[in-house]
């Protein structure tokens, strides 16, 4: 018997007697025998736990990655987080509870919930925001089908320079619908060309532009509203949420609806996953939104409490109209969200984001002093950049391991010596020289 | 007594977090990028100590049922036990510092354990491809069907454009159909609540796509005909997908790779004890036969040819659902799971599982209808309250009368093809005293609702709200808390 479980042998034959069965092998009499299983399942032997943890250790340690100074985004930010979160995210009350269907009994995951929705709205400057959603990519992607719906418009125009796994997410998502994508190209200096977008909107449902691009970029997201809105489409900005603690609100910016990757806020890298996506909106287009929404109401003796609201977009109510087939999302990851933003609050969450603009800047300051290294665009970036260095991209990630530093993600698309290098709060002075003179011995050795 | 939201508690000038000192040139943004690009208005975000935040989630906190106070007896969300061990092991520094897009040769430990789940997975299903990204069940089904589409599809087969699924399927189902460009067509129950083969000839035809069943189905039922169920989708030329939400009743007694399904997903926050976290993260790998692993989404995780495991994009993959490789901390605690029991643990826990439903049916039965009794049940089974709304008390104040007696309610008013229908699945981590407190409640209910109904009508009053006015909810709708900036 293992440790999960508590039946005994005389425990077994009551319940065998009550159920009038000789054995439990009774109980699966309704399989047809070629569908049963007549061997045992072919699985290493069991593990204690004491045993299973030597063993988990020895893979974890084996990922030699972890422990290298990160200096890689693109997508996963190597934040600090702070105790309080994981403390609080260890509370079996959290952690072991079900979604809150049974209001009654789950007033603390609604109540953080709402606090959290509350959050994205204010951050992204917009009316409403759901629940969750699986991570950044999939909300660009059900952003976009939220446009199509609510323009009733079937295609989407995106900006080429927005992260390459969500752009691919978001046409695996339309192409399944018979919805289609057109790609929007950047100028030389990095901005988005809003007169090449002018032609992929025509009859567009939105257009798909990310706050910092990809490339680390800082784009004039009020010129993509008048562009979008001009053609009768609606923006939807993939938002980094440390960025908008200081640059324009999307929804200040004229952007409908805003998603974007909330791993930033909280969340470990764990080798890219659980991340968890948030997405918010205009309050006119709150019906057309996916995902489970929390809203507040009172009790029969008229005291404050929150519970699951318009669930009639939802998939266990309107079945194949529902808004999206989402029901699981990342309750728990939003609520790691909601703790870090109460502590690191208005003027933390804000410095936070200003130490890693200091810090990306001085990091691209004294890289692209080195022989041979240049940035292609030169329109700001925010916490993250991309170099060209005189040696392969990968030979630089590939040596820079060897003196302990991740240096960054490489951007086939700009080329084989183009380097995506992203700096956070946890970056020191000491760090960034000692990255910057191992990639400079690394250009001296591999030329 | 309701908590004030964190930002009534906010007082300009406090702080939760501290930073170390900036040690190289403070940027100024507004000379970076222009004044005019910078925010406008606040954030709005509470400024509380880090003493205020953690007594205040804390209180919330005690406003929560969970799995780890007591009994879930919810129907299909397999709400059984969730180890400790594996919140340790999720969280050894050397998974969760570890960058997705780290060089792979630097990764090997997390590359491995992904590769032996998937071979865990395979193993336990029955079939021989698998993908680790889909980030929960349904993103797991829409895997599943675009699996299907793109097979139909590449063999020119483009009149494929309808699954079949019974009437009593998760609403997952149908919704994750139009997400893969599919139309839902629904194919009757028969008399003992399985699927009316009759009813399948008769719908599958040369626009069938493909079949869409969970199996046992949600009356915990398994379909004694399902070889003749996928034989007939085949050789209507459709492909059969298997939901997985229920396999926690078949772990090493039954594999869906063997019951001629080609395609399922498995749910690893049900049936492989990871966590719900209040509504998620949860895990849903897709598992398919062989012809199928080609358009499986990018990226998959192979051995190559020296040996180790490698990730790779599937020849015709159709495409990525998620920006990395899937929700590896919750993939790390399924492989504990597995490992911890290993074959005989796995089957012993379905079979206790089906102890256990099939102790608590016989318990109730002549006090709850029972409709689709023929025979033994799987690891849930469906009681109807029709009697009890006879006497003028519905199924959801039966729901909410369980919370005052301290036990969670089941799953209400679905399955939909039974009225006033109550879904009970008690799981194998129930001991028989929890599962003889819930039958006493469940008799003590039912007393009461013939001696003094209103303890039923009025209920819940032991919880820390009374019932909430979902109309209201919907008609002010408040969703964001006000301020003056907004």
């Amino acid at each position: 018997m293992s440790r999960f479980t508590s039946i005994l042998g005389a425990d077994r034959r009551r319940m065998l007697s009550a159920v009038g069965a000789e054995t439990v092998g009774e109980l699966i009499a309704s399989i047809p025998a070629g569908s049963r299983l007549e061997r045992a399942l072919d699985l290493p032997e069991a593990a204690s736990e004491l045993e299973l943890v030597r063993e988990a250790e020895a893979l974890a340690s084996a990922n030699s990655a972890a422990s290298l100074v990160c200096f890689a985004g693109a997508g996963s930010y190597d934040h600090f987080i702070p105790s309080a979160i994981d403390h609080i995210l260890l509370r079996s009350e959290f952690y072991t509870a079900y979604t809150p269907y049974q209001a009654e009994v789950s007033q603390g995951t609604l109540q953080c919930i709402f606090e959290y929705q509350t959050m994205i709205a204010r951050l992204t400057g917009l009316d409403c925001a759901n629940a969750s959603m699986y991570d950044g990519a999939s909300a660009a992607a059900e952003a976009a089908l939220m446009a199509i719906r609510a323009t009733r418009r079937n295609r989407v125009a995106v900006s080429a320079s927005i992260n390459p796994r969500y752009l691919e997410v978001i046409r695996t998502y339309l192409a399944q619908g018979g919805f289609s994508m057109e790609t929007v190209p950047w100028l030389p200096d990095g901005l988005v060309d809003y007169d090449a977008a002018r032609g992929a909107l025509a009859e567009s449902a939105a257009l798909i532009v990310q706050q910092p691009d990809f490339h680390g970029v800082v784009q004039d997201l009020r010129a993509a509203a008048s562009l979008a809105h001009a053609a009768g489409a609606l923006l939807i900005s993939v938002t980094d949420p440390v960025a908008a603690a200081v640059l324009e609100s999307p929804g200040a910016a004229g952007a409908d609806i805003a998603v974007g990757e909330g791993q930033s806020m909280g969340v470990p890298m764990s080798f890219g996953g659980p991340f968890v996506g948030f997405m918010a909106c205009r309050k006119e287009l709150v019906r057309n939104m996916p995902g489970r929404i929390i809203g507040r109401t009172e009790d029969k003796a008229g005291q404050t409490g929150y519970v699951l609201t318009l669930q009639t977009r939802e998939q266990h109510i309107r079945r194949e109209k529902a808004t999206s087939n989402i029901c699981s999302n990342e309750a728990l990851m939003a609520l790691a969200n909601t703790i870090y933003l109460s502590l690191a609050g208005e003027s933390g969450f804000k410095e936070i984001s200003l130490q890693c603009l200091s810090r990306a800047s001085y990091l691209e300051g004294i890289l692209s002093a080195l022989p041979g290294v240049r940035r292609p665009f030169a329109a700001p970036f925010y916490r993250e950049f991309v170099l060209e260095y005189p040696v392969e991209a990968a030979a630089i990630v590939r040596e820079a391991a060897r003196h302990g530093y991740l240096a960054g993600v490489p951007v086939p698309s700009l080329g084989p010596r183009a380097l995506l290098t992203s700096v956070t709060e946890k970056r020191t002075k000491a760090e960034m020289d000692g990255l910057r003179d191992a990639i400079a011995g690394i250009c001296r050795e591999v030329k | 007594m309701s908590e004030g939201t964190i930002f009534t508690k906010s007082r300009c000038g406090r702080k939760g977090i501290d930073l170390p000192a900036l040690d190289v040139p403070p940027v100024d943004p507004a000379a970076v990028f222009g004044a005019g690009s910078l925010r406008s208005a606040p954030a709005g975000l509470p400024e509380v100590s880090e003493a205020q935040a953690v007594r205040h989630f804390v209180n919330l906190s005690s406003k929560n049922y969970h799995v780890d106070k007591g009994m879930y007896p919810l129907g299909s969300c397999t709400m059984k036990y969730n180890p400790k061990m594996n919140e340790d092991l999720a969280r050894l520094p050397g998974f969760t510092g570890l960058h997705p897009l780290a060089p792979e040769e630097l990764c090997g430990g997390a590359l491995q354990l992904m590769d032996e789940l998937g071979r865990f997975l395979c193993e336990i299903t029955g079939f021989e491809g698998i993908s680790l990204q889909p980030a929960a069940g349904a993103h797991g089904e829409l895997t599943g069907l675009l699996l299907i589409r793109n097979w139909h599809l590449e063999r020119g087969d483009t009149a494929r454009v309808e699954i079949l699924m019974p009437d009593s399927a998760h609403g997952t189902n149908p919704a994750s159909c139009t997400l893969a460009g599919f139309r839902t067509v629904n194919v009757k129950s028969n008399s003992r609540g399985e699927v009316d083969i009759d009813d399948l000839r008769a719908k599958a035809g040369p626009a069938t796509a493909g079949l869409m069943l969970t199996n046992p189905n949600t009356l915990g039922i398994f379909e004694s005909g399902i070889e003749e169920i996928t034989r007939i989708v085949h050789d209507a030329g459709g492909l059969c997908y298997m939901d997985g939400a229920n396999m926690n009743a078949m772990l090493g007694i039954a594999r869906p790779g063997d019951m001629g399904f080609d395609v399922c997903h498995l749910n690893l926050h049900k049936t492989f004890s990871a966590p719900h976290g209040g509504g998620g993260p949860g895990s849903g790998p897709v598992a398919c036969r062989d012809f199928l692993a080609r358009y499986l989404p990018d990226p998959v995780v192979t051995r190559t040819g020296d040996g180790g495991p490698a990730m790779t994009r599937p020849e015709r993959s159709f495409g990525r659902l998620l920006a990395f490789h899937g929700h590896f901390g919750v993939l790390v605690r399924a492989w504990a799971y597995i490992r911890t029991l290993g074959a005989a643990g796995l089957r012993e826990a379905s079979e206790t599982a089906l102890l256990n439903a099939n102790y608590l049916k016989a318990r109730l039965r002549d006090t709850y209808d029972v409709p689709y009794n023929d025979g033994p049940c799987m690891h849930e089974f469906v009681i109807s309250g029709e009697r009890q709304a006879r006497a003028g008390v519905k199924t959801l104040d039966i729901a909410k009368r369980l919370l005052d007696y301290g036990f969670h309610a089941p799953t209400v008013y679905f399955p939909m093809i039974v009225h006033e229908s109550m879904m009970i699945e008690p799981t194998e981590t129930e001991s028989l005293e929890s599962l003889d407190a819930f039958v006493e409640a469940m008799l003590s209910i039912a007393r009461e609702i013939d001696a003094k109904p209103h303890l039923v009508t009025d209920a819940p009053v032991n919880t820390p709200v009374l019932r909430l006015d979902e109309v209201r909810a919907v008609k002010e709708l408040e969703i964001v808390e006000k301020w003056e900036n907004s």
